[in-house]
């Protein structure tokens, strides 16, 4: 014990004399040659000793090792980095003196002798580029390099990390390699219980998956206090981990929500204030998505500099699309069905039919492909949070389309006729209000927003003839919960649907929490027939 | 069926009945009693809480405060409208409602005292005394040339008739009527104003009206209703000299 | 008793449509099997199983007129209340596989040998007997036609939610079934049946029975269905669909009368499922897709909704056109079925039926001008 304590003393001070010794005693050209001659477990020393060198050129050589083009020149004996190049003609290889970095001409492979490596070799070589990689001047591969020490617990990086972590000016990066640095004496027998227990504390802080992974090993190679401090930490990580799963359901679920928010708002129009039944209501939705499918076939082959704002483009024209053909409906089939809602959904579940085989007729029945702009594509992180710019752009677009309708119903003359038809249609009639045009409107907003919820929804769906199926029966869900004729009942809805879906899932899988959750509103219509907000009083009668 | 020990001697008692929807008070702390073989007359402007009132005393709306005991033991807030309709309490509508697709017969034979389970009517045809009853209803409401026509073929007048004759069918102790001139012609009102004071003879009788003159023709005690209170009560005479009544309803 | 309630329900166009139903269900059979299949009055294999399948869904659309044309309940989950009484007649038929199967297991269905089932899931058992499963076949739909229908009539849901909740629980027990570990064989299904009650289904003779029963079934739920809808109960249930409250003021408790016509309503389609599995030989979830309850809803409409021989009509008539176009020009299909949703609701409220009543009614007014 106090031997091991000891030589945990002396570690620090022995890695550092290591380091400045090595590079004392042998200059780069030697440590090259050692490379390129002798058996695989001399090379395997050799590697290390390179790696500890601290050479700039350390890096470069490995990695040519350790991806093939590392060649010994037969006419000289150079050690040169060979790399097919494009002017030299076939079988030609452009070359660097290793040693120095300078251009050495190019040779035919015949004239060079490979340096052979083997997979054990390659691990060795990995670990040390790690090492090498701290001391990179790009913040990135220091950061990357901090982050797989973490994960990988070296202890001969050690060496390697206490100099990059004295010469680090960026905050962040240190943090990371301190936290490599605290995983690697957990995992090191011979470190003390007093550097341990910082450690845990380190490493405990960080608070993400690895981090609970290292303290576990940690509590299952120590004792006494450290064993105790590790679990404790473990424990405490496992708290904040799920702390952040739960972050993270509602973040999936206010996603889904925002998703259902779009499919189910115009059905919220037309079946809240109209009361109409509309069940072709996700064919319009397929519509805004075709619509965007066709917007980008048509920027691919006329202007493909604006590929990236198709979606934007596609907006109006999917809202334009799919409300004109919602006018369309209404003045040839709905007009002459108010009053018979059952009716309406029949009627309006025919032309569904008609509109997908349509749309199977023209495009195909197989998925069409739309491609994402890339400021929609990739993540960033929020802690422990994973977020797309996709989904977070959808939940951005969700409100704005609600904010956008609430302040149309609210503001607007369109929106006064709108309400005035829906509470007492004869007696807007009778002060002027045109109701059939007033109906064609309301019906071609709601198919309108069905036909902008589908060019958000290609972005994150798959763009076929059945893509409104899909969405219909959620929809109606999500109005009938919320409470008809309620917009905000809508949103409150769909947020809280789409959130009690994603917290069922881990617990009962995606499907059967979906069959929990029609199960649950349709107890849920039982206890409240009209809703979370309904409107009360007789005039509901 | 539970029964509470009878309380009051009058037929419907309401006390302190309150109903608002979203804040609107409909009924305010009213208050109302009907003895038994009483007919009694509703009046007051529109708004004023009679077609709220009979919804609380048939079932159809919950109040949010007071009693409503019929017969002295049965606590209507607590029963649905089928329980409240089997204790005998008939309801007529403002607007007619008949069943458009069934004969004026099957109407009546649908209102009859008597079968209301579905596995008893099952299997069950029009026994002797029904068809006897039925026919003397027809005489009453003098629609036997009528009665194998379709509801929905009666005129607003001959609906109006069908209904106070199911009402009859009904056999209640309590019969609430509703506007049960509105759109008649004035011979056709005098009739019916005889026909509710003969009814009135073996049931109690609560009448909503708007129309003066068949109130005075009844000749019964009226209590007038504004903003879901009692207002006044008395004679028609007593009523329309008060000079509240006089403000709110008859105007100047 | 009962018979006096089961004939004077019915009117003589009944009484005649009946006979006709079990005619066919006669004479189709025998025409198969008695014939030579030279003769020009031989009906082929293929038809006999067609007009068995048409009968089956007559059933379903019986059962959906009951609740839509009768009640007023526009129902949007039929199809599910069918697919179950199939369920249980495959789990049947599965079961009579024993050691014949792939695997050659004696107990265990092949699909569960497949997923590594150690023994028989609970819920299988006695499903050996067919006592069992036919007690089933109208148990489990009932139960569930009684579950929805009380907390719903009793909530007095109606109207489009009313059609939103049974749209519901069909998706619900479409993704349910979809399930592997459900035990019901997941997205296949169950099929390969070998025999019914010791009889091949193969066999020319087991399918001619087969046939004969669904129209014997139809036949049975036509009278039952008269009989109610004439009686006294008849008149009530009219009236609670056209006029519910005004029937809870007049001392009728409606959602009892709902709840018995939904639940009869519910062992009718099962056991049309029933019927229709052995026939088809296959059993699977798309069975209750959505869009085969619409479908049956169609039916009832284009034959006429509130009559009883309208719905029998419209699914021949339907299913029909379905079977011609979809082998003839598939791409028409879809078309044509969403165009009849349309026409019919626009043009046709009362289906062929009440248009046929129309045509009779008119050429009796201007026989009496004439005359």
């Amino acid at each position: 014990m106090s031997q091991k304590r000891l030589l945990a003393w002396l570690l620090p001070f022995l890695a550092i004399v290591a380091v400045a010794g090595s590079a004392f005693a042998a200059d780069l050209g030697s440590l090259v040659t050692n490379l390129v001659t002798g058996g695989y477990s001399e090379r395997d020393d050799a590697i290390k000793a390179l790696a500890t060198s601290g050479e700039a050129r350390a890096a470069p050589i490995l990695q040519a090792l350790s991806a093939g083009d590392l060649y010994v020149r037969n006419s000289d004996k150079l050690v040169v980095i060979g790399k097919v190049s494009a002017s030299g003609g076939s079988g030609k290889l452009a070359l660097t003196d290793a040693v120095t970095g300078k251009d050495a001409g190019t040779a035919a492979e015949d004239d060079l002798d490979k340096v052979k490596v083997n997979n054990r070799l390659r691990g060795t070589i990995d670990a040390a580029m790690g090492s090498l990689t701290l001391m990179s001047p790009d913040p990135k591969v220091r950061r990357q390099a901090a982050e797989s020490l973490f994960t990988r617990r070296d202890a001969s990086a050690l060496a390697a990390l206490e100099p990059a972590l004295a010469a680090e000016k960026d905050d962040s990066i240190k943090r990371s390699m301190i936290e490599a640095r605290a995983a690697i004496v957990l995992t090191t027998p011979d470190t003390t219980p007093a550097q341990k227990l910082a450690a845990v504390a380190v490493v405990r802080d960080r608070g993400d998956r690895d981090a609970m992974a290292v303290l576990q090993a940690a509590a299952q190679s120590t004792n006494g206090e450290v064993k105790a401090a590790a679990l404790a930490g473990a424990e405490s990580v496992r708290n904040t981990l799920q702390a952040w799963t739960q972050a993270q359901n509602v973040w999936y679920g206010i996603s889904l929500g925002s998703v259902l928010l779009l499919a189910a708002i115009g059905l919220a129009i037309t079946f809240g204030t109209m009361g109409v039944i509309n069940m072709a209501h996700g064919e319009m939705v397929m519509l805004g998505a075709y619509t965007t499918f066709v917007v980008q076939q048509a920027l691919r082959s006329y202007a493909p500099g604006l590929n990236e704002i198709s979606v934007i483009i596609a907006l109006p024209l999917a809202f334009l699309v799919s409300g004109a053909v919602g006018v369309l409906i209404e003045r040839t089939i709905i007009r002459f069905l108010y009053g018979r809602s059952l009716d309406t959904l029949l009627a309006t579940w025919g032309l569904s039919l008609v509109l997908q085989q349509a749309v199977r007729s023209i495009f195909g029945p197989t998925n069409r492909e739309v491609s994402s702009p890339s400021w929609m594509s990739g993540s960033f992180h929020v802690g422990q949070l994973d977020v797309t710019y996709g989904r977070l752009w959808i939940i951005v677009f969700a409100l704005l389309v609600f904010a956008a309708l609430l302040l149309l119903l609210r503001k607007t003359p369109l929106g006064l006729y709108m309400r005035a038809v829906t509470q007492n249609r004869p007696m807007a009639a009778a002060v002027g209000i045109r109701t059939p045009r007033v109906d064609a409107l309301t019906f071609g907003l709601g198919s309108g927003i069905a036909g902008l919820a589908g060019v958000a929804l290609s972005q994150i769906d798959n763009v076929s003839p059945n893509l409104g199926q899909g969405y219909i029966i959620d929809s109606f869900m999500v109005v009938v919960f919320g409470g008809v004729g309620n917009l905000f009942g809508t949103l409150v809805g769909a947020t809280a649907l789409g959130i009690v879906n994603k917290f069922l899932e881990p617990y009962a899988g995606a499907v059967l929490g979906k069959i929990l959750v029609l199960v649950f509103i349709i107890l849920f219509i039982q206890r409240r027939p009209r809703g979370l907000f309904a409107l009360k009083g007789r005039s509901v009668e | 069926m539970k029964t509470a020990p009878r309380s009051t001697s009058a037929l419907l008692y309401l006390s302190g009945v309150t109903v608002s929807f979203d804040g609107f008070k409909a009924l305010n702390n009213l208050s109302l009693l009907i003895e038994p073989g009483e007919m009694r007359a509703i009046i007051g402007p529109n708004g004023a809480g009679k077609t709220t009132m009979m919804d609380v005393i048939t079932g159809k709306t919950r109040p949010d405060e007071g009693e409503v005991v019929f017969d002295g033991q049965a606590d209507l807030t607590k029963l649905d409208e089928a329980h409240i309709a089997t204790l005998g309490i008939g309801r007529k509508f403002q607007k007619p409602t008949v069943f458009e697709n069934h004969t004026v017969r099957d109407n009546l034979l649908l209102a009859l005292a008597g079968l209301r389970s579905w596995y008893k009517l099952l299997g069950a045809a029009p026994t002797r005394a029904e068809n006897n009853r039925l026919a003397e209803i027809l005489s009453i409401i003098r629609m036997e040339a009528q009665q194998h026509m379709l509801g929905a073929r009666l005129s607003h007048g001959q609906k109006q008739w069908l209904e106070i004759g199911m009402l009859l069918a009904q056999n209640p102790k309590l019969m609430l009527v509703d506007e049960p001139v509105a759109g008649m012609t004035d011979v056709e009102t005098e009739t019916t104003a005889q026909v509710l004071r003969e009814v009135n003879k073996s049931h109690s009788v609560v009448v909503v009206e708007h129309d003066m003159s068949f109130v005075r023709a009844l000749g019964v005690k009226v209590t007038v209703l504004h903003e879901g209170s009692m207002l006044a009560e008395g004679s028609l005479d007593q009523v329309s000299a008060d000079p509240r009544v006089v403000e709110v309803y008859l105007g100047r | 008793m009962i018979t006096r309630f089961l004939w004077t329900g019915m009117g003589r166009n009944l009484r005649l449509f009946v006979l006709l139903v079990l005619a066919v269900g006669i004479v189709v059979p025998a025409l198969n099997l008695l014939m030579p299949k030279t003769s020009a009055f031989y009906v082929p294999a293929y038809a006999l199983q067609l007009i068995g399948k048409y009968l089956c869904y007559a059933s379903l659309a019986l059962a959906v007129d009951l609740v839509w044309g009768f009640c007023g309940i526009l129902t949007l989950g039929h199809a599910a209340f069918f697919a179950l009484g199939g369920y249980c007649m495959g789990m049947y038929l599965m079961r009579q596989i024993g050691a014949r199967g792939v695997y050659g297991n004696p107990i265990l269905p092949d699909f569960m040998v497949f997923l590594n089932y150690p023994e028989l899931p609970w819920f299988w058992h006695g499903f050996n007997h067919f006592w069992f499963a036919a007690a089933m076949i109208v148990i489990v739909p009932s139960v569930l036609a009684l579950a929805l229908g009380w907390f719903a009539f009793r909530s007095r849901v109606t109207g489009v939610y009313l059609s939103i909740i049974t749209q519901a629980m069909t998706f619900a027990l479409l993704l349910a079934f979809f399930r592997n570990d459900m035990g019901f064989g997941g997205n296949n299904g169950m099929t390969d049946f070998k025999d019914i009650l010791g009889y091949s289904v193969q066999a020319d003779t087991t399918r001619a029975a087969l046939c004969f029963a669904s129209a014997l079934a139809l036949a049975i739920f036509l009278v039952i269905s008269g009989a109610i809808i004439g009686s006294r109960f008849g008149t009530a249930l009219i009236a609670v669909r056209d006029a519910e409250s005004r029937m809870r003021f007049l001392g009728y408790r409606a959602e009892t009368y709902k709840l018995f016509v939904f639940v009869l309503s519910a062992a009718m389609a099962g056991i049309a499922g029933a019927l229709y599995v052995p026939q088809i030989g296959i059993i699977n979830p798309s069975e209750f897709a959505p869009g085969n309850s619409i479908e049956a809803v169609l039916w009832v409409a284009v034959g006429g909704r509130g009559t009883l021989i309208g719905p029998v009509i419209g699914a021949f008539i339907v299913n029909f056109a379905k079977t011609y176009l979809t082998g003839a020009l598939p791409e028409v299909w879809l078309f044509a079925l969403g165009a009849l949703f349309i026409v019919v609701t626009l043009f046709l409220p009362k289906g062929v039926v009440g248009l046929w009543a129309q045509l009779r009614a008119r050429n009796l007014a201007r026989k009496a001008t004439a005359a």
